[in-house]
C-alpha cells in the first residue's frame, strides 16, 4: 500500500451556523487524478480552501507528502507543494501571461532567466504559447482558465487543486483541458485533486472520485461505482436532468 | 474651606469645558454623517468633504452680510443648493469613478476640492471673516455653568438635523431603498430599484447635511479658505472612530472628538487638541477598524 | 532588432540625448530657471519612490511627507546641534524613516488595514507627527529650524552647502538612479511579487508570495528613498517647519505628478513632475501678471481634473503609444 501524497483525516469547518465541513476524510495517492464532486453547497470549494491554506480547519488534519500542512498560510501551503485555482478566475491582469505565469516560476528560483524559461515551457504545455505577450485582461474566458492553470503548475507543486476549471468552457474546449491535464498527470507524475460539475471531464479524467454532499463524504471509488451508486444519484437526481 | 472653594471651582470650570466640546461634538458629529452616509451607501471617500462646507459656510455668511438673514433662516436655502449640486456632480461626473481604482476618485476630488478652495480664495480673499450676529455673546447659566447661546443653537441644529436624517433614512420609501442599496447593491438593482438615481441622492442628502453643518458652525468658528482641510481630516477621524456607515455612530464619536479637544485645549496646549484626536485615530484603526458602532464589512 | 541594455534604439537614443541635454542645461539656463528646474528634480524622484509603493505594489500612501519630514528633521538637527556632515546625517535619517514606515505598515497590515483605511491611517502619522515636531524644542517647534547659509562662493558637495547648481546636478544623478532602479527592481523577483500583489493579493498568495513581508518592502524602501530627497530639501531651503515639512499639502504634492504622469511606469513620474512644474510656473506668471490671487491654483486643479478626466491612465501611456515607444514597456 502506497503512502498517499495527500491523506485528509476527518477536517471539519463552520460558519457561524453552518457546518459547512463535516467530518471529511480522503486521501490522493501519488501521480494519480481524483475528482471530488458533489451538488451545489455540497462544500467542495470549502474543502479546497481548507487543503489550501485558505481557512483553517475546525478539527481534523491535512498531511501532504508526510508533512503536516493543516493551516498552513496559503503561502506556506504553496510552499509546501500545494498549487490551485480558483472557482472565479483570478489573472494578474495588467501583466502579460507570460509575466503571469513567471510570477508563479519565481517560487522555485530568484533568477528572472530561468523562471522566464520555465514560464515558457508551461505556456508551451497549456498551449498558450502564442499568446505570452498577450497582457492578461485582454485574453478569452478558456484562455484564462489555461493561464490560472500554467501559472500554478509553475510553482512546481506535488499536488494542484482544479477548483471547477471546465466551467464556462465550450464541449470542444472541455476536451482539449482533459487531454491537457491528463498529458500533464502521465508526463511529470502531478497529482491532481479536481472539482467539477461538468461530468463527461470527471469522469473521463478520474481514477477515484470521492463524492460529498451536506459537508459530509457520502460516496467513494472508482468512477463507474459511483456513478451507479444510490445515494449519489439520489443527491443528484434533479441536477443530472439538467446536464447533458 | 478656601480650599473647598477652590475645588468647586475647579470642577465648574471642567464641566464648563466638558459642556462646551459636547455642544461642539455635536455639531461635529453632524458634519461628519454626511461623510459617514456618503461612504456607507456608495462606499466612496469624499475629499472635498470639508471644502463643500466651507462653501456654505461662505453662501450663509454672504446672505447674511447682504440682507441681514440670520444662518436659520437661510439655512433651508442652502441646504436645497447644496443637495441640488451634490446631486448634480455625483451623478454628473463621479458616477463614472466609482467601479474605477481607488487612486482615481481620490484624485479628482481633490482636484474639485482644490478649484473649489481657490475659488473661494479669489472671490473671498485670505482673511478670516466671522458672522456678525446680535445674540453672538449671549450666555445662558444652569447652575453655575456658563453656556454660550450660540453653542447651544447649533448644538440644537445639529441634533434636529441628525434626527430628521434619522427619520428619512427609517420611515421614507427611498430612504428605505438607499438603505435597502447599502446592504446589497446586487439585490437593490434585482428588485428594479434605480441604483444610479438613489446614489446621486444620497451624495446630494451628504453634502446638503455638511452644508447645514456649515451653517451651524460658522455661529462657532471664523471662516476661511484654508479651514477646509482640517475639517475635511476631522470628518474622516470621526467617521472612522464612530464606524464607517453608522449614524449614531457618527454622533457619539462627534462627541467624544468635540470633549477630547476642549479637554486637551485646556490641560495640555491648545495647539495640541489635534494631536489626539489623531492619536485616537490610530489606535481606533489598529484596534478596532470598524469604529465603534460599525459593521466589519 | 539589436536592443541596449534592454531597450531598443528608438528609446536608447531618446534616453542619450534627454539626459545629455539634462547635463548640459545649467550652462545656459538662468539662475530662475535653475532652481525651477530643482523643484522639478525633487518631484520627479520623489514620484519615483512613491511610484514604488503605490504603482507596483499597490499600497497607497497619502502622508508621504512624514518621511521627508523626518529624513530633513533628523539630518538637519544633527547638523546644527552636532556639526554632523549632512551625508552621514542622511544615512540617519534614512534608517528613522525607514523604521518610521516599517512600524506603520507592520501594524497596518498585522492588523488587517488596507486600502483606504489605510491611506487615512498615513495621513494620521503624517499629521500626528507633525503636531508633535510642532512642540520639539530639539528642533525650534514651530518656530522652524534654521540651518547657516554657506557665504562660500564654491560648492561644497560634502558639506551641501552650495548653488542651486550643485543640488541639480546632485538631484539629476538621484532621479537617474531611482530610475535606473526602479527598472532593476520591476525585472526582478520583487518587481513581479509586488506587481502581482497590486493585482489581485488573493491569487499573489495562493502563488507562494508572502504578501505581508513584501508590502512592508515596498514601504520601507519607499520610505528609505524618500528620506534622503528630505535631507535636501533641508539643506537646500536652510529652513524647516514642521508644517511645510510634514504637512498634507506636500504629501498632495508628492502623489499628483506620479499619477498624472503614469502609475506603475518608469517614466510616468518623471513625465508628471515636468507637466506640473511647467504648469505651475506658467500659473504662477501668468496670475501674477493679472494679480488674481487664488487663479494659480484654480488652474492648477482644472488641469488636474482635465487630466483625471481625460487619461486615467496617466500621460505617460498614452504619450508611448503616440510616439510608437511600445516594444519593452517603459
Amino acid at each position: 500500500m502506497t503512502v498517499p501524497l495527500l491523506s485528509v483525516d476527518g477536517i471539519s469547518k463552520r460558519f457561524s451556523g453552518l457546518q459547512a465541513v463535516d467530518g471529511v476524510s480522503f486521501t490522493v495517492p501519488p501521480g494519480a487524478i481524483v475528482g471530488l464532486i458533489g451538488p451545489n453547497g455540497a462544500g467542495k470549494t470549502t474543502i479546497f480552501n481548507l487543503i489550501a491554506g485558505v481557512f483553517r480547519p475546525d478539527a481534523g488534519t491535512i498531511r501532504l507528502d508526510g508533512g503536516d500542512i493543516t493551516g498552513l498560510r496559503p503561502d506556506l501551503a504553496c510552499g509546501a507543494g500545494i498549487g490551485r485555482t480558483f472557482q472565479v478566475v483570478r489573472p494578474f491582469g495588467a501583466l502579460t501571461a507570460l509575466d503571469n505565469v513567471m510570477v508563479g516560476a519565481f517560487k522555485r528560483t530568484a533568477s528572472p532567466a530561468t523562471a522566464r524559461r520555465a514560464a515558457l515551457q508551461i505556456l508551451e504545455r497549456v498551449g498558450l504559447a502564442d499568446k505570452a505577450n498577450a497582457v492578461a485582461a485582454s485574453l478569452t474566458l478558456p484562455d484564462r482558465k489555461r493561464l490560472e492553470t500554467a501559472r500554478a503548475l509553475a510553482t512546481s507543486p506535488k499536488l494542484l487543486l482544479l477548483d471547477e476549471v471546465m466551467a464556462g468552457l465550450r464541449p470542444v474546449e472541455i476536451d482539449v483541458m482533459v487531454r491537457v491535464f491528463a498529458d500533464l498527470s502521465r508526463e511529470t507524475g502531478l497529482a491532481i485533486l479536481l472539482t467539477e460539475h461538468v461530468m463527461r471531464a470527471v469522469m473521463v479524467l478520474s481514477q477515484h472520485i470521492v463524492v460529498v454532499h451536506h459537508g459530509q463524504k457520502i460516496c467513494e471509488g472508482p468512477p463507474e461505482a459511483v456513478a451507479r451508486d444510490d445515494k449519489v444519484i439520489a443527491c443528484y437526481f434533479g441536477a443530472a436532468r439538467a446536464r447533458s | 474651606m478656601l480650599s473647598q472653594i477652590t475645588l468647586n471651582q475647579a470642577a465648574l470650570t471642567y464641566i464648563n469645558i466638558i459642556v462646551a466640546g459636547l455642544l461642539t461634538g455635536c455639531v461635529y458629529g453632524f458634519m461628519a454623517l454626511g461623510l459617514s452616509v456618503i461612504f456607507g451607501v456608495i462606499r466612496i471617500v469624499n475629499f472635498a468633504h470639508g471644502e463643500m462646507m466651507v462653501l456654505a459656510m461662505y453662501a450663509v455668511l454672504l446672505l447674511n452680510q447682504k440682507f441681514g438673514l440670520d444662518p436659520f433662516v437661510v439655512m433651508p436655502a442652502v441646504v436645497v443648493a447644496m443637495f441640488l449640486a451634490g446631486y448634480a456632480l455625483q451623478r454628473g461626473l463621479i458616477n463614472r469613478y466609482i467601479a474605477r481604482p481607488e487612486h482615481e476618485l481620490f484624485l479628482m476630488l481633490l482636484a474639485i476640492a482644490i478649484m473649489l478652495t481657490s475659488g473661494m480664495l479669489m472671490v473671498f480673499g485670505p482673511d478670516a471673516r466671522n458672522i456678525q450676529l446680535d445674540y453672538a455673546y449671549d450666555s445662558y447659566e444652569v447652575g453655575g455653568v456658563l453656556v454660550d447661546k450660540v453653542r447651544v443653537l447649533a448644538a440644537l441644529g445639529a441634533v434636529s438635523g441628525a434626527a430628521m436624517l434619522w427619520g428619512f433614512f427609517r420611515f421614507t420609501r427611498t430612504g428605505k431603498a438607499i438603505r435597502a442599496c447599502a446592504d446589497n447593491q446586487m439585490g437593490a438593482q434585482v428588485v428594479g430599484l434605480d441604483v444610479k438615481r438613489l446614489y446621486a441622492i444620497t451624495f446630494g442628502i451628504g453634502t446638503a447635511c455638511v452644508g447645514a453643518a456649515g451653517a451651524l458652525l460658522l455661529l462657532l468658528v471664523d471662516v476661511q479658505p484654508y479651514i477646509a482641510a482640517d475639517y475635511t481630516l476631522l470628518a474622516f477621524i470621526i467617521v472612522i472612530v464612530g464606524g464607517l456607515g453608522s449614524m449614531p455612530g457618527a454622533l457619539i464619536a462627534g462627541l467624544l472628538v468635540g470633549v477630547s479637544e476642549a479637554l486637551a485645549g485646556f490641560i495640555i496646549l491648545p495647539s495640541l487638541k489635534s494631536m489626539f484626536s489623531f492619536a485616537l485615530l490610530i489606535i481606533v484603526l489598529l484596534v478596532r477598524p470598524q469604529g465603534l458602532l460599525g459593521r466589519r464589512t | 532588432m539589436t536592443r541596449f541594455a534592454g531597450l531598443s534604439r528608438r528609446a536608447a537614443v531618446a534616453l542619450v540625448v534627454s539626459v545629455t541635454v539634462l547635463l548640459v542645461l545649467p550652462l545656459f539656463a538662468g539662475g530662475y530657471m535653475v532652481s525651477v528646474l530643482v523643484v522639478m528634480l525633487f518631484s520627479a524622484y520623489l514620484g519615483q519612490a512613491w511610484n514604488i509603493m503605490m504603482g507596483f505594489a499597490g499600497q497607497l500612501s497619502l502622508g508621504h511627507a512624514l518621511y521627508v519630514g523626518l529624513g530633513a528633521y533628523v539630518s538637519a538637527g544633527l547638523f546644527v546641534h552636532y556639526g554632523l556632515p549632512p551625508w552621514i546625517g542622511m544615512l540617519a535619517g534614512m534608517a528613522i524613516a525607514g523604521l518610521a514606515g516599517t512600524v506603520i505598515a507592520a501594524l497596518s497590515f498585522r492588523f488587517g488595514v488596507t486600502g483606504t483605511y489605510f491611506a487615512l491611517l498615513t495621513i494620521a502619522f503624517a499629521e500626528f507627527t507633525r503636531l508633535a515636531f510642532n512642540h520639539f524644542d530639539w528642533v525650534g517647534s514651530s518656530s522652524g529650524l534654521f540651518l547657516p547659509v554657506a557665504t562660500l562662493a564654491n560648492d561644497d558637495v560634502l558639506r551641501l552647502r552650495g548653488s542651486p547648481a550643485m543640488f541639480y546636478y546632485i538631484l539629476l544623478a538621484l532621479t537617474l538612479a531611482a530610475l535606473a532602479l526602479s527598472r532593476m527592481l520591476l525585472r526582478w523577483r520583487i518587481g513581479f511579487y509586488w506587481q502581482a500583489i497590486r493585482e489581485d493579493q488573493a491569487a499573489a498568495q495562493a502563488l507562494g508570495i508572502d504578501v505581508f513581508r513584501y508590502k512592508i518592502a515596498a514601504v520601507a524602501l519607499s520610505a528609505v528613498m524618500t528620506a534622503i530627497a528630505g535631507t535636501l530639501f533641508a539643506f537646500y531651503d536652510n529652513n524647516l517647519y514642521p508644517d511645510t515639512a510634514f504637512g498634507i499639502s506636500r504629501s498632495i504634492d508628492i502623489i499628483t505628478a506620479p499619477i498624472i504622469g503614469g502609475l506603475g511606469t518608469l517614466i510616468g513620474p518623471i513625465l508628471g513632475a515636468v507637466v506640473l512644474t511647467a504648469l505651475s510656473e506658467t500659473m504662477t506668471n501668468v496670475s501674477a501678471s493679472l494679480g488674481i490671487n487664488g487663479l494659480k491654483q484654480f488652474i492648477y486643479g482644472a488641469a488636474l481634473l482635465v487630466i483625471v478626466m481625460l487619461q486615467p491612465a496617466g500621460l505617460w501611456p498614452w504619450l508611448r503609444s503616440a510616439l510608437r515607444l511600445d516594444e519593452g514597456k517603459t
